[in-house]
Parts: C-alpha cells; structure tokens; sequence
C-alpha cells in the first residue's frame, strides 16, 4: 500500500520551514496534508485559514486556498468563508493563543452555530511566536516568560470548552501520535457541525525551556506518558489522573450545522 | 423610505448577498431588513458574536465571491478596524456602512454626530487608504450603497458608506431605481492559466483581478506583507512596492472616485463646504443668505476619502470665505480644506458637538458676519 507524504499540498522552495527543531508545529502540519490525501481532496476544494501565531504561519507552506487572518479572529474568517460557500473544506489552524485566549469568543460561537469547519489547535501552553509568553492554557505555576514567579493563573480545558459550547466532534492528540492526528484530523473534516482537534504539542525554546524540557525529546517524552486514552485514564485514581490528560475522541454527535440550519430558514422564508 | 432602508436596498440591488453584523443603534435598521430579504434572495443573514467577527466573516464571504457587507455605529466601527486593515492589506473587497452617532465611547448613543471623519480615514494603523461616502439625502443613500459596491468590487478595497444619524434615520420619498437604471459594477475575475494566476500582480490600473475560494483558480490571501503571488515576502523592494500599490490605485482614479455636488457655485462670494446631513442646513442657509444679497453657494462632499483636493481648491479660489459647518468640535472637515487652501485662507467653522443639528439659523449668522456689510 502506498504511503500518503501530502506532498501535493505542500509548497516546494519554501522548506525548510521557519519552526524550531522538535516543534510540533511541522507534525500537525504533516499529519494535516497526508489527511488531505486520504481524503483525495483537491487543492481548490479547500480552505485553510489561520490565525498569527508560530502555527498560524503553517499556511505559507500549502498550495491550497488559505487566508492567514489577524490573530484570534480565523474562526469568524473561516464562517464566512464556509458559510456563502458550503462546498467548500475549511480547515482552520490556530495556536492557544489564538484559539481560545483571544479568540476565546470567536471559538465559542463558531462551536455554539455549530458552522462545518475544521478547528485544528496547536496547543503549546504558551505563546510560543512572541517569545514563550503565558497563555490562557498555560497550567498554573508555569514559568513563562511573563510568568518568572510562576502562573497565579488556572488554564482552560479547550476541549471541554467545544462540547459545552456545542461542537459535534472533539478529539484530542499529541504530537507523539502523529498517525492518530491524522486520523481524528481526517474524521473531523468528513464531519459535519463544527469540530476541533487539539495537538498537545511541544515548544521546546520556550516552554520546554522555562519549564524544565529544554531538549525536544523531553517535552515529547512528556507528552506521551501523560496522554492516555480515555479507558486507561479513568483507571486512575483521583491523585494520578493529576498531571495526566485524556487523548482520542472525546465528542461525536450530529446536530445540524449552521449551513442545514439555514436551509430551513430558508425555506420558511421563501414560503412565508 | 428611510435612509438605512435606501443603503441596505441600494445595497441589494448592487448585488449583496452576505450581511453579517451586530447590531447597535443608530444602525440596527440595517441588520434588521437583511435578516428578512437575505434567506429570500439566497443571500446569508449572520447576527455574529461582535463587529471584529461582524467583519471578519465579510472579508471571508468576499473572498469566497460574495458581494459582502455589515452595517454598524460608533463603538463596533472601533471594533473594525483591525480586520479592516486586513481587507486593506488583502485587497477585499467590502462595503461596511458606519451610521455616525455622537460619541466619544458610548457617547449620547443615539445622537448624530460627524466626528468619525478622521477615524474613517486613518482608523487603522499602518500605511492604507479607504475610500469613504458621505449621503445627505435617502436617495443619495441608495445611490451611494450602489456606488460603495461598485468602488469596492473595481478597486478591491473597503468603502465605508457614512451617514450620520439625521440621515440614517430620515425619511424621504423617492422613486427606486428600476434594475438596470444604475451601473452595477461586478468583480473582475482572473481568465489566464490556472497556475499563472496572482492575487496580487497588479496590472496596468493597478489592480489584479479577484478569484473566488471554490472556483478553479487557487489563491492565497495574508494580511502579512506579500508579494504578487499572496505568499509572505520580507523584501524591502516588496513591501514598497506594495504599499504604494495600494494608494496608488486609488491616486490614479480619483475622477472615478471623487464625487462632490455644488448648488449655486457659478457666482458666489461665500463657500459652505458640507457632508451629510449639514448640507441640507447648508443649502438652506445658502438660498436665505442670497435673499438677503450674499452670494453663498455649497459644495457637497460626497466622497469624504479620498479628499477632494481638486474641487475644493477650484471653487474656493472664486471665493471670499470658505465656511465649513460640521458636527463636531476639532473641525476636522475644516482642517482638510484649511489643509488644502493653505495658511492664507480664512476658514470659518460651524460646529455642533452636543448631538443637535446644525440649524440653518447657526450657517446663516456665520454667513452673515463674514458678509462685508457687517451682520444684517
Ligand atoms: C491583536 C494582536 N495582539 C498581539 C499580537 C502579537 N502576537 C502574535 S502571535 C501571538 C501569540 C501566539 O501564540 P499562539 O496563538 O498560542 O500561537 P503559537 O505561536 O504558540 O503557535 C501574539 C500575542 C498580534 N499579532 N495581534
Ligand atoms: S517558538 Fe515554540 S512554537 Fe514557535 S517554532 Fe519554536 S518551538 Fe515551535
């Protein structure tokens, strides 16, 4: 069986990328494009936009359709793009930052509509583009570089942030499982309804430094002992799910997305 | 018809079809109309979570082909201004109406007011030019929701459609344009080889033409600085390039862009120059003044962006006082004519700031005391 490289998506001269070495930024870019292949998407078919932010510059390396927006406002982008052209795969590629600090919002309400876009948030705990700076991610007492004593802050659960907010499907991977990204990537985008895909993902010359992991493979080891699926996580008691998180599907349902929705608004109106 | 009712006609009959907006007074009309007709047209009616979403969903329906438009007041139009750049820098084009109303902040919220004129111009940070239009009367405003489309689609930029309140909440009688009596201007789409096509290879005009997401060119658009293919470009050479692009392709149309109007300015003494509502004052102060035997006359601006440079120096040359009636307290209409005439001439401001209009009474006593016969 042929082995899907989503070379095809992929800009060439402009590699070698602009991401630090053992950044996950690359793996959720990778895992995006062999998706796309699997998927036998076609360039034109597809959408990608991104917000500001080191994987917000992910788009400079596709030959799709991309829009790189402001920082925190891809999804409203991404809305109105998805909403007058429903044919049309939008696939939205934020950082932490972008995602649900500034853009906390946005994320809301594009889950809330539940419009059929693709939400991929590379969550590195930190804004890693403007030098490792806290983010509303960034788990209490982390060092960062505007947090040297510590975060005094809590951080927020993006993915249960999605369901409550209405998503209809939510997973969640690391950068060590590159072949379970590219899976969930793939289920999220054949999907309808609003679906996010987080990617634990390492910073290594920020919060892999600040934080104890300064080499690659340390924030990468990291992540693979501390995401467990759902079944094995629940085992744990309360004291050793601490530090643990749960990886996999965490949401699938259908309600309606905003497109079907509107249909019917049309319908009675046009009746009416 | 009431003048938010015009724009929001006028902006259907130029082809709009993606509305997507908050609402906030003096502009709700707007939202309020598009949510009924646009599900019946096989437009798109979005209520968003605030104006940055309001506009970004705009710039996204643009690029996926729609004629795109939000309207909003004050405070949202603040909330604008950074994806607005975004439609600067991404050449999008979109119209967003701004019902003037008094501010600063919430202000008297549902007072007029014409104190954006600065902010519709240099709203944004960065280098970048908007085009901006001011109607005075509800025809105008349907008239000129057709021409912001219009500029917009040909010259892939944002127009802000202005009125201030008295005009977004008028009410007038007026005959609707039948389709086909106004020009209705669509988007020029690439035609060359699929893979040649370059969002941003402007040509001769200095504009390339426009794809749509969906179709079968592919095209990448960033609100970072880049080059002709739309792809990040850090060259100096580039990034000038590019920033004077984006004015120049305004600077070489301004006969097709500025539009002004003049009443009684072929024999005139005095000069009112006007926007929006005060020109109705203004011609009224204008035609009591010349009963009394000053010869006043009124330029109209209905292009406020860019400025117009050439008509208002034409006409204040033949004049001896040029008085600008607007409602706010820095004259900043005042200071782009003082700008224009240079230290030599003498302006005189009318102004309003406490969100009353400016009556014909307030016009006429300016006019009159700059009349050589002293006040009469
Ligand atoms: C309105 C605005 N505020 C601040 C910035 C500066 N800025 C650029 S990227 C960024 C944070 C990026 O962090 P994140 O979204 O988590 O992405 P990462 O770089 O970690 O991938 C900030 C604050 C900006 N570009 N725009
Ligand atoms: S700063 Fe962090 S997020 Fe940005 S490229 Fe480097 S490792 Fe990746």
């Amino acid at each position: 069986m042929s082995h899907a490289t989503g070379e095809k998506y992929l800009k060439n001269g402009v590699l070698p990328h602009m991401w630090c070495s053992g950044c996950g930024v690359g793996v959720m870019l990778g895992a995006l494009v062999r998706a796309f292949e699997e998927l036998d998407y076609r360039n034109s078919d597809i959408v990608v936009v991104t917000g500001i932010g080191c994987t917000g510059k992910a788009d400079d390396y596709l030959t799709t359709n991309a829009l790189h927006a402001t920082h925190g406002r891809a999804l409203p982008h991404a809305t109105g793009i998805k909403a007058f052209n429903p044919r049309l795969q939008v696939v939205v590629l934020m950082g932490d930052g972008d995602s649900v600090t500034i853009g906390g919002n946005h994320f809301i309400h594009a889950a809330r509509r539940n419009i059929d876009v693709t939400a991929i948030v590379v969550n590195n705990f930190n804004y890693g583009m403007t030098g490792g700076q806290v983010s509303g991610t960034t788990p209490g007492d982390s060092l960062t570089s505007t947090t040297a004593w510590g975060n005094p802050e809590r951080d927020i659960d993006i993915c249960a942030l999605a369901e409550v907010a209405g998503a209809n499907y939510v997973a969640r991977e690391t950068t060590f499982h590159g072949w379970e990204l590219k899976e969930h990537i793939k289920e999220a985008m054949i999907k309808r309804g609003f679906s996010l895909v987080e990617v634990f993902s390492p910073c290594p010359t920020h919060f892999g430094r600040n934080n104890a992991m300064a080499e690659p493979r340390e924030m990468l080891d990291w992540l693979k002992e501390k995401g467990l699926p759902r079944e094995r996580y629940e085992q744990l008691n309360a004291e050793e799910k601490r530090g643990h998180f749960v990886i996999g599907k965490l949401v699938d349902r259908d309600a309606p997305d905003f497109n079907t929705r509107y249909e019917e608004i049309r319908a009675r109106a046009t009746k009416g | 018809m009431q003048g938010n009712q015009a724009m929001t006609e006028g902006a259907i009959y130029a082809g709009a079809r993606f509305y997507a907006g908050y609402p906030i007074t003096p502009s709700s009309e707007v939202a309020e109309i598009c949510s009924r007709v646009m599900p019946k047209i096989g437009g798109i009616y979005l209520q968003m979570e605030d104006e940055i979403a309001s506009i970004a969903a705009v710039v996204g329906a643009s690029l996926a082909g729609a004629k795109a438009f939000t309207a909003t007041s004050g405070p949202g139009f603040s909330l604008m201004q950074e994806n607005l750049g975004l439609a600067v820098m991404g050449e999008v084009p979109c119209v967003v109406i701004n019902v003037q109303r008094s501010g600063p902040s919430t202000g008297l919220a549902t007072k007029p007011a014409q104190s954006d004129i600065m902010q519709l111009r240099w709203g944004r940070h960065g280098d970048q030019m908007v085009i901006a239009l001011c109607p005075a009367t509800v025809r105008e405003c349907f008239e000129l929701a057709v021409r912001a489309f219009n500029l917009a689609e040909k010259f892939r930029i944002p127009v802000i459609l202005a009125p201030d309140e008295i005009v977004g909440h008028m009410r007038e009688n007026f005959a609707v344009p039948e389709p086909g009596e106004l020009e209705v201007i669509d988007r020029r789409g690439p035609s060359g080889p699929v893979d040649r096509y370059r969002p941003f290879a402007a040509d001769g005009d200095g504009i390339a033409p426009l794809a749509a997401y969906g179709g079968d060119y592919v095209f990448h658009v960033t609100s970072s600085m880049h080059g002709p293919d739309g792809y990040s470009n850090n060259d100096p050479a580039n990034a000038a390039w590019r920033v004077e692009q984006l004015h120049r392709k305004i600077e070489r149309h301004l006969d097709e862009i500025v539009m002004t109007r003049r009443y009684d300015t072929d024999d005139m003494d005095v000069l009112l120059v006007t926007v929006g509502a005060t020109t109705r004052s203004g011609r009224a102060a204008a035609l009591e003044a010349r009963r009394r035997g000053i010869k006043a006359g009124v330029l109209q601006l209905l292009t406020v962006w860019p400025f117009p440079d050439r008509e208002v120096a034409a006409l204040a040359e033949r004049v001896r006082s040029v008085i600008v009636p607007e409602m706010n307290y820095s004259g900043q209409i005042a200071g782009e004519v003082q700008r224009v005439l240079g230290g030599g001439t003498d302006i005189r401001k009318v102004n309003s700031y406490n969100g009353q209009i400016i009556t014909p009474q307030d016009i006429l006593k300016a006019i009159v005391a700059d009349s050589p016969c002293g006040p009469i």
